[in-house]
């Protein structure tokens, strides 16, 4: 019965094996054959509309709300985006897990997701000119507000595994010492019970912290390397990601995305919030 | 904004309602097309045809090898990739969920008519009973016994794993409780207990009828 069992292993393996290779060949195929997965802009407007993949529960950037509509920062580029290519708008819902996915099989036509461009992604999907950028963010207590990193030294300072944050600080900064957390509400907790002197993570996300709790202040807004957010279209679709960054470039003329900051991330982050530190005009960091 | 008043908030509760009838939809369409095929393919499993038995069994393995998420991810965007067929993300999920159900119904169907003592075949068959008879009369009913436990158990793991298919783009009841949840982050912290809660007596609702049922069938059969 054991060996059964480890032939029947065996043979699903490469079943799966083979369903994967195949997988590869045919997407491979897909860029260079007339069968390709994404749509271009002239068949988006033919069929009268366009899907744009969104989060749906990562407020204030792409989330439903209490009546069930989609809102945020990403909605909101996505709404100018349909309306200017006069056609519907179909949102689909994404999860940071599967956007590659999607993109890859065509299944939307554009990914508006908080989408961070890095060179992992770059080789599967192809990024737009940037509409937002982030950062890392130091949130600390205004007893003792933390305003530059060298103050950092030989304190303890909250990151959550696995984040930027914490690769950032291991190489460069070895001598502050690190106190990890496996989610982000235990880092919160941690810093409110004084276990730490700060805490840094995104500033997207220790800025709208900060706001809701008062006695914590973001003391550095803007740390590391600055990440950029860009909307992602499927490899090869060139004549969709230009029409994309065409847009972008031309709606720096009327200040969309400030006014996209106004609308949807203003109440969150509010005024003592500087919105060059976040908001990309026109594509240019 | 209290955490609990977030649940009436709006359309919040209708929609939560709406995700648990994506859920119950998916899992009972699953579970019913999972019964009659694995009922085939269990009554084919306990038969002779060494052939058919690999068979059976290599679909069996390779069916619990293999995650459900990455039958999901197969199913909607392997498929894709390979074929150029777009399946709806519901579709895809009926689908999943009919290969694993089948595959485990058809191995219950098997362990519970292989649980039954050879000398209840004998006896039937010297009371002069038909080979249909006998599993009417004999085999059946004690078959039936073993198995209603073991199948209502799979039906509310099947209920409860269909929670992976919002990884797929399908906005089912766990999904439509992170939105509420997430939409609220900031006006009512503390939502998410009450928005948990009330999933947990959502399947609870789902799940206990069944749990029920199970008992009841198997009590008449005493």
């Amino acid at each position: 019965m054991k060996t059964f069992k480890k032939i029947t292993a065996l043979l699903s393996a490469a079943l799966i094996a083979l369903t994967a290779t195949a997988c590869t060949n045919n997407s491979d195929k897909a860029s260079s054959d007339d069968d390709q997965l994404y749509r271009t802009v002239d068949e988006i407007k033919e069929s009268g509309t366009i899907r744009i993949g969104v989060f749906t529960d990562k407020n204030p950037f792409g989330y439903v709300d209490n009546n069930g509509e989609y809102q945020g920062y990403d909605v909101y580029f996505a709404e100018r985006i349909a309306q200017d290519l006069g056609v519907a708008l179909e949102f689909v819902p994404t999860e940071a897990a599967n956007r590659v996915e999607f993109l890859e099989t065509g299944k939307v036509d554009i990914v508006l997701a908080n989408f961070t461009v890095t060179d992992e992604r770059a080789e599967k999907v192809d990024f737009a000119l940037p509409y937002m950028k982030v950062a890392l963010g130091i949130v600390s207590p205004d007893s003792d507000v933390i305003t530059s990193v060298e103050q950092l030294t030989d304190k303890t300072l909250i990151v959550v595994k696995g984040t930027t944050a914490e690769t950032y600080f291991t190489e460069n900064y070895p001598a502050i010492k690190l106190q990890k957390y496996d989610e982000y509400n235990e880092a919160y907790s941690a810093l409110q019970d004084g276990r730490g002197d700060a805490f840094s993570t995104d500033n997207t996300e220790v800025l709208a912290w900060a706001l809701q709790n008062p006695g914590f202040t973001v003391g550095i807004e803007t740390l590391g390397s600055i990440d950029k957010i860009a909307p992602a279209v499927t490899k090869d679709n060139t004549s969709l990601l230009n029409w994309i960054n065409d847009e972008i470039a031309s709606l720096a003329d009327e200040q969309f995305f400030h006014k996209a900051y106004d609308e949807t991330l203003a109440d969150v982050y509010g005024t003592a919030v500087d919105k060059e530190s976040l908001v990309v005009e026109g594509g240019v960091i | 904004m209290e955490g609990y008043e977030v649940i009436f908030a709006g359309n919040n509760f209708i929609r939560l309602l709406s995700g648990l009838w994506v859920t119950v939809r998916i899992s009972l369409i699953s579970i019913g097309i999972s019964l009659i095929l694995g009922f085939i393919m269990g009554t084919a499993m306990t038969g002779r045809n060494p052939f058919v038995k690999v068979l059976c069994r290599v679909y069996l393995e390779a069916v619990r090898i293999v995650p459900q998420l990455v039958w999901l991810f197969i199913m909607y965007f392997g498929i894709t990739r390979l074929t150029g067929l777009n399946l709806s993300g519901e579709a895809a999920s009926v689908i999943v969920f009919t290969i694993w159900g089948t595959a485990e119904t058809a191995d219950l169907v098997r362990s519970a008519f292989g649980s039954i003592p050879i000398h209840q075949f004998e006896s039937g068959f010297s009371l002069g009973l038909s080979k249909i008879q006998l599993y009417i009369f004999v085999i059946l009913p004690q078959a039936l016994k073993n198995l209603f436990p073991n199948i209502i158990n799979l039906a509310t793991r099947m209920i409860k794993t269909t929670a992976l298919i919002s990884l797929i783009g399908v906005t089912e009841v766990l999904k439509v409780g992170k939105q509420i949840i997430d939409a609220n982050r900031y006006e009512a912290p503390d939502a998410a207990l009450w928005v948990y809660g009330v999933i947990f007596l959502m399947y609870f609702a789902v799940c206990f009828p069944l749990s029920l049922l199970s008992r009841r069938l198997t009590e008449r059969k005493d």
